[in-house]
C-alpha cells in the first residue's frame, strides 16, 4: 500500500497575477474614475522607470493615447538614462509629452538650506515634481495618475503628500515583482523592465541596494505578512531571519505614511470616524 | 400555472447619488426587457440597484420604505412600456400592456431600522404591489466590507408564492451560508434569487487555464462554485444578479450567473460591462433532478435528528 503525501497548505495568495485579467480590471478602473470625476485627459509623470511605464501603458488603453500628457521632470543630477527611458515609452505610445527641468526650481529653495542632506534633497525634488505635475493638471484640465506600487507604499519608500498625493493610483495594489509581470505582458520595452529599479534622487542609488534585499524576497515576505503570518513563524518555514526583520521593520514603523494627518476628535460627528461618506459618494 | 419561467437578469451599473438618473437607467433596462421575446416573467437586479453598495452614512440618505422602492420601479416600468410603444428601441413592444415582476435590491428603512433588503414586486398597476421582502441576514463586516456598522440584521430567509411558482430571495454573502439556500429549498422554493454586489478580488490565474470563461476574478471562481453546488444540492435554481463598475477602487466586475438544479450553468454575465441576460427555466427540470438525486428528499426527512444535533451544539452541551 501506498503512502501518499498530502497536497501543501496554500499559504498566502499567490503572487502571480493573470496579466489580461489586471490589464482589464485597470483599464475598467481608469476608465469610470476618469468619466465619474469628469476628466478625458491623465497626465502621468514619466520617469523612464517601471511603474510609471506601465502606469502610461494603461492610461492610454483606457483613454487612448492621445489624452494622456507624459511629463519628464529631471533634475540636473538625474541619470541621462532615466529620461532616454522616459522617452522610449513616450515614443512606443505616441504621447503628448513635456519636460520640465525641475533645477530651478530645487536649487532655487535649497539655496536657504545648502547643507540640506540627500535624503532632505530628494524629498524636495519630489515635492517639486507634484507641484509641476498638479499645475499642468490644470493647465491640460487633465488628472495627474499615481504611480506607487504596493511594495514601495508597504515600505514607506515614497516622499509623503508628494508620490502619493494624485487622487487615483491603479498600481497601488500590485507588488513591484507584479508590475514588472504586467510590464511584460503590456509591451513596455524591455530595456526599462530588465533595469533596476531606482527613485533616482542619488546618483547610481537602487531601490535594492536601499533596502538590502530584492523586490523578489521582499514581495514574498510583505505577502506572508500581509496575510497573517508572523515574522517567527516565516523564521520557522525557512525564510532569513534578518531579511524577514527588514521587511517587518519596514513594514511596521511606516503605518503613519499610509494614512491621511491625524486630527484632534473633539466632537461625535469627526470627519472620518462618525461622519463617514466614500470618495464616490 | 406555467412550467417555463422567464428571466431577464439586469447586470446593472449604477452612478452614485443619482437616483433620478439610475431610474432613467432602470426604465430604459424595461423597455428593452419588455421587446423580448419570449417576455420575461421576472427581470431581475442587482443589490443596492439605485444607490450603489458602498454608501457608509450615506445609506440614512437614500434608504426608503418598500413600497416607495417598489412605486419608484412601477413608475420606471410604465415609463418603459411608453418608451417601448414608440419605438425607442429595435424590436416591437411585447405584451405592452402585460404586468412584470421584478426582484431588486435596496437599502430600507423599515420601522425606525435601517436594512440591506431585497424587494420582489409586481408591476404595471397604479403602483407596485409588494409580494416580499428579505432584509439581507448575513452581513458581511470584515476586510473591505462594514455593513453591520451601517445596517440591522435580517433574521429570516422564506420562500413566498409568486404567479409562476414559489420563489426565495438571499442577498450575497447570505448564499455563501449553505443554510439559506437550505431553508429556502425546504420551504418550497423553485428559484432563488441572489441580488449581489461583490468587489472582485483575487487577480491570479484560474486553476482552469483551458476554460474560455476562466478569466475572471478568483472570487467570481468562488461565485460559480458555491452557486453551482447550491442548486445542486437542493435541485433548484438559483441566479445570482451581480452589480458592477467601481466604486472607490473596489470593482464589482460583474460575472451574473444562473445555475440550474443539476448545478449547471444556464448563463453567465460578461466581466466590467452591464448586460441583459435573459435565460427560460423549465420548472419540470427540478422534477427531473430531485428525481434522479434526491438529496432535498433525504434532507427532510432526516431534518427533526439534524435539527437535535444543532440544537445541542448551540447548546454546547457533551455528545
Amino acid at each position: 500500500m501506498n503512502i501518499v503525501p498530502p497536497v501543501a497548505a496554500p499559504g498566502p495568495p499567490p503572487l502571480e497575477i493573470d496579466a489580461e485579467l489586471v490589464t482589464q480590471w485597470l483599464v475598467s478602473f481608469l476608465r469610470e474614475e476618469f468619466a465619474r470625476r469628469k476628466f478625458a485627459k491623465a497626465v502621468v509623470g514619466m520617469s523612464g522607470g517601471v511603474d510609471s511605464a506601465v502606469t502610461g501603458f494603461l492610461a492610454a488603453r483606457a483613454l487612448g493615447a492621445s489624452n494622456v500628457v507624459a511629463v519628464r521632470m529631471p533634475y540636473r543630477t538625474s541619470s541621462p538614462d532615466s529620461l532616454a527611458h522616459a522617452q522610449v515609452v513616450i515614443d512606443a505610445l505616441g504621447l503628448e509629452s513635456r519636460t520640465i527641468d525641475i533645477s530651478p526650481a530645487v536649487d532655487g529653495y535649497l539655496t536657504n538650506e545648502p547643507d540640506a542632506d540627500s535624503a532632505r534633497r530628494g524629498n524636495v525634488m519630489a515635492r517639486v515634481r507634484m507641484i509641476a505635475l498638479f499645475d499642468l493638471s490644470a493647465k491640460y484640465h487633465a488628472l495627474p495618475v499615481g504611480t506607487g506600487n504596493k511594495t514601495e507604499r508597504l515600505f514607506g519608500y515614497f516622499t509623503w503628500h508628494a508620490d502619493d498625493s494624485p487622487a487615483i493610483n491603479p498600481l497601488g495594489d500590485l507588488f513591484k515583482t507584479q508590475v514588472w509581470q504586467l510590464a511584460r505582458h503590456l509591451g513596455v520595452p524591455s530595456v526599462i523592465v530588465d533595469k533596476p529599479a531606482s527613485a533616482d534622487l542619488v546618483q547610481g542609488q537602487t531601490d535594492e541596494k536601499d533596502f538590502g534585499i530584492s523586490y523578489a524576497k521582499a514581495d514574498d515576505i510583505l505577502n506572508w505578512l500581509l496575510s497573517g503570518y508572523q515574522p517567527e513563524e516565516l523564521v520557522q518555514r525557512g525564510y532569513v531571519a534578518a531579511e524577514v526583520e527588514i521587511v517587518r521593520k519596514r513594514l511596521a514603523t511606516t503605518h503613519w505614511k499610509r494614512r491621511l494627518p491625524t486630527v484632534a476628535m473633539l466632537s461625535p460627528t469627526a470627519i472620518g470616524e462618525s461622519y463617514l461618506r466614500p470618495v464616490d459618494y | 400555472m406555467t412550467h417555463v419561467v422567464n428571466l431577464a437578469l439586469i447586470q446593472f451599473r449604477p452612478t452614485k447619488g443619482d437616483l433620478r438618473g439610475n431610474l432613467a437607467r432602470v426604465t430604459d433596462a424595461f423597455s428593452r426587457v419588455t421587446t423580448l421575446s419570449p417576455r420575461p416573467d421576472v427581470v431581475t437586479f442587482p443589490e443596492t440597484a439605485l444607490s450603489g453598495y458602498f454608501l457608509e452614512g450615506g445609506v440614512r440618505d437614500v434608504a426608503c420604505s418598500a413600497q416607495a422602492f417598489a412605486n419608484a420601479l412601477n413608475d420606471a416600468y410604465t415609463a418603459g412600456l411608453a418608451q417601448a410603444a414608440h419605438g425607442a428601441h429595435d424590436g416591437v413592444a411585447n405584451g405592452s400592456h402585460a404586468s412584470i415582476d421584478v426582484v431588486a435590491g435596496f437599502y430600507e428603512l423599515y420601522e425606525n431600522t435601517y436594512y440591506n433588503s431585497a424587494l420582489y414586486a409586481t408591476l404595471g398597476g397604479d403602483a407596485g404591489q409588494v409580494v416580499h421582502v428579505h432584509r439581507k441576514v448575513f452581513l458581511p463586516t470584515y476586510g473591505m466590507f462594514d455593513e453591520e456598522r451601517f445596517v440591522d440584521h435580517g433574521l429570516d430567509v422564506r420562500a413566498f408564492n409568486t404567479r409562476w411558482g414559489r420563489a426565495a430571495m438571499i442577498v450575497c454573502e447570505d448564499a455563501w451560508h449553505s443554510v439559506t439556500a437550505m431553508t429556502a429549498a425546504l420551504d418550497g422554493a423553485q428559484i432563488i434569487f441572489v441580488p449581489s454586489a461583490s468587489p472582485a478580488r483575487g487577480a491570479w490565474p484560474s486553476p482552469e487555464p483551458d476554460d474560455d470563461e476562466a478569466i475572471a476574478p478568483a472570487s467570481l471562481h468562488r461565485w460559480e462554485r458555491l452557486v453551482r453546488d447550491r442548486a445542486e444540492e437542493h435541485g433548484v435554481y438559483v441566479a445570482v444578479t451581480q452589480l458592477v463598475g467601481n466604486e472607490g477602487g473596489k470593482a464589482f466586475a460583474g460575472g451574473s450567473v444562473v445555475a440550474g438544479p443539476h448545478g449547471e450553468i444556464r448563463t453567465r454575465g460578461p466581466l466590467w460591462d452591464e448586460a441583459i441576460l435573459p435565460v427560460s427555466l423549465d420548472l419540470h427540470d427540478i422534477t427531473r433532478a430531485r428525481a434522479d438525486t434526491p438529496l432535498l428528499s433525504d434532507l427532510r426527512a432526516l431534518l427533526p435528528h439534524m435539527l437535535r444535533a444543532l440544537e445541542r451544539t448551540i447548546a454546547n452541551d457533551e455528545p
